[in-house]
């Protein structure tokens, strides 16, 4: 027998030595250093979320802030509030959404339940990776070419949330691509054999059952587009009045406000900067946990 | 399987919003370019190499894209070469050192950086930390100032406006990217290898070294080139930290200037006359090309490597 043969040869040398001090503190100096990694990245979080939260968090406190707008106070002058902007805000997100999520779950849809590995179905994961890497001046700028310069739309709110629909859409497809796939095939070939068609399938099965975590990418999409301040300062003009209308006139926006503000360089402007500031990490952070709790109480149990 | 009209329009739908999609990619190079071809035949500088950027169109364009596309890839590149090692630092961090119940809410802590928007970056950026670090880029620049990259710049070092602080910021804002990829990968490392050579006995950081990094390289790199087409795209953050400046860009950390991007944005407001706002979409459109090349080389590497799928 071999195996015996194979007993009687000798061992081979370990393929490590022995423990010695000089790998022991290789082995220490690397720990430390990835934990430091950690510690170093954590700090400007920290850091950054502190300067905010001083500099600004005493102007949120008062009620005007969230009731009023700048309308008719100048440069100078202490009051007022960012409903204006939060409005804006809040618009330009939830229109983008109307227009992005439809598009991007179809896209998924397709992907997921009908592309397989067909060459279009490859152009368009190829297309979705990259246009997730589109920098958002230059969707900007396209939407500028396309809509102002081609078609003579003016300037609004309306093209602001077109240009974020195309950074919005790729984030979408992404979630709700994952999340289709999790969907059990048993359910969709227990419809089938019940003799539901395909299409009914997807969208009273398939979807339904991946519903909440759509929902909370959704969400998260949504908080990401609501901070992107290349499209506002390309696409709409900054005002300080309320404007309730997305296809005309200018409108301000959270970032745009930031942005505009800061140009005068006194406390006034200061306050009004860093009171935003405060004011759309709030606005995000409630959309974020939004996100998050709607997957908690909802999800699907998978594993 | 039975089919029937709605599956046909149903199925219409989501092919065409495929469709659809891949048409945008192709419609925003189209239409860049058609808005950029008149402005660059009227253009009297060379728009590859020239080094001026004259946009208005009373007098003549005479616009060049050099200088901006040089100070974009240097900050860029610098970000990069200071956020490839801490997140990789951190990606190890999270998949094989930290604690197993911990690794989860460390790993949210570390996406909550990429919640935070740019401009916020951009204002702690050029109000906290730039003066926060003059001391640092005074010393660099009085001990270091013969070699070229700390030289005196074009900005301030005491109100520190410069591609020094702008980079570290885009660093910052590149590590939840990165480390988000890489820890994917890292976390597939086959248990076989690691647990292999742990019963060589190999210590914690010979594992890593020897199976974990190894089988991650390549989505690491994937990863940090993701992170280079986003750093060579953002935009508030640089327009707000960096200081405009009209000399040229002379290769040190501590000048100021204009990436493409922040360029863009600075006349944004201002793009009433056609023939100027064609000039910026032209350097649009050398960003877009820029960061398209980027991106897709940065998926090749993932999708030549199966394991990772």
């Amino acid at each position: 027998m071999s195996t015996a043969t194979d007993l009687n040869r000798p061992a081979a040398p370990p393929a490590f030595q022995e423990i010695n001090s000089a790998r022991r503190f290789k082995n220490r100096l690397a720990t430390i250093l990835v934990a430091g990694t950690f510690v170093l990245a954590l700090a400007p979080l920290v850091w950054l979320l502190i300067t905010v939260l001083a500099k600004g968090f005493q102007y949120v406190l008062n009620a005007d802030w969230w009731q009023k707008s700048l309308a008719g106070l100048t440069s100078r002058q202490f009051g007022g509030g960012v409903y204006h902007a939060i409005i804006g805000t809040l618009f330009q997100g939830l229109i983008c959404a109307v227009i992005a999520v439809p598009i991007a779950v179809l896209v998924a849809v397709y992907l997921v339940e009908y592309g397989k590995r067909s060459r279009l179905a490859k152009a368009v994961t190829f297309t979705v990776d990259i246009l997730s890497g589109v920098p958002s001046i230059v969707a900007a700028l396209f939407i500028y070419a396309l809509c102002i310069t081609t078609f003579g739309m003016p300037r609004s709110a309306f093209a602001v949330s077109l240009a974020l629909v195309l950074l919005m859409i790729p984030v979408v497809v992404r979630t709700t691509e994952e999340l289709l796939k999790i969907v059990p095939d048993e359910l969709r070939e227990a419809a089938y054999a019940l003799g539901v068609p395909k299409w009914k399938t997807i969208v009273k099965i398939v979807i339904p059952t991946a519903m909440s975590g759509i929902i909370t990418g959704i969400s998260l999409a949504i908080a990401r587009v609501m901070g992107e301040t290349a499209p506002v300062l390309v696409l709409v003009g900054y005002t300080t009045f309320i404007n309730y209308d997305p296809f005309g006139g200018s409108m301000a926006s959270l970032p745009l406000l930031m942005t505009s503000e800061r140009l005068t360089t006194n406390e006034v402007g200061e306050a009004r900067v860093w009171g935003a500031a405060v004011t759309l990490i709030l606005i995000i952070t409630v959309f974020n946990l939004l996100g998050s709790l709607i997957s908690r109480l909802t999800s699907l149990k998978t594993k | 399987m039975i089919t029937r009209p709605g599956d046909k329009i149903f199925k219409a739908l989501t092919v065409g919003s495929g469709v659809f999609v891949v048409a945008m990619i192709a419609l925003i190079g189209i239409f860049l370019l058609i808005q950029a071809i008149p402005s660059l035949a009227d253009n009297q500088a060379n728009f590859l190499f020239g080094r001026d950027w004259d946009a208005d169109p009373e007098g003549g364009l005479a616009f060049g894209v050099l200088d901006l596309l040089l100070v974009t890839v240097f900050s860029a590149v610098f970000a990069l070469v200071i956020a490839m090692p801490i997140s990789l630092g951190i990606a190890l961090f999270l998949t094989q050192y930290a604690p197993r119940r911990l690794a989860r809410p460390f790993a949210y802590l570390v996406d909550l950086l990429a919640a935070v928007p740019s401009i916020i970056y951009g204002l702690w950026g050029a109000y906290v930390l730039a003066p926060a670090l003059a001391p640092i880029s005074t010393w660099l620049n009085e001990n270091l100032g013969f070699i070229p990259l700390f030289a005196e710049g074009s900005s301030n070092l005491a109100i520190g406006q410069t591609i020094f602080t702008a980079g570290i910021v885009l660093a910052v804002m590149l590590l939840p990217i990165i480390t988000a990829i890489s820890r994917e990968v890292f976390d597939r490392t086959p248990p076989m290898q690691i647990e292999g050579a742990l019963a060589l006995g190999a210590t914690k950081w010979e594992v890593v070294r020897t199976t974990v990094l190894p089988f991650g390289r390549a989505g690491y790199i994937s990863a940090s080139m993701l992170g280079l087409g986003r750093a060579l795209g953002e935009t508030i953050a640089v327009l707000i930290i960096l200081s405009s400046t009209t000399s040229h860009f002379s290769f040190t950390l501590f000048d100021g200037g204009d990436t493409i991007a922040s360029k863009i944005a600075r006349a944004a407001q201002e793009f009433n006359d056609p023939r100027g706002a064609g000039a910026y979409i032209a350097a649009g459109l050398v960003l877009f090309v820029l960061t398209f090349v980027v991106n897709a080389f940065a998926r090749s590497i993932v999708a030549g490597h199966k394991e990772y799928e």
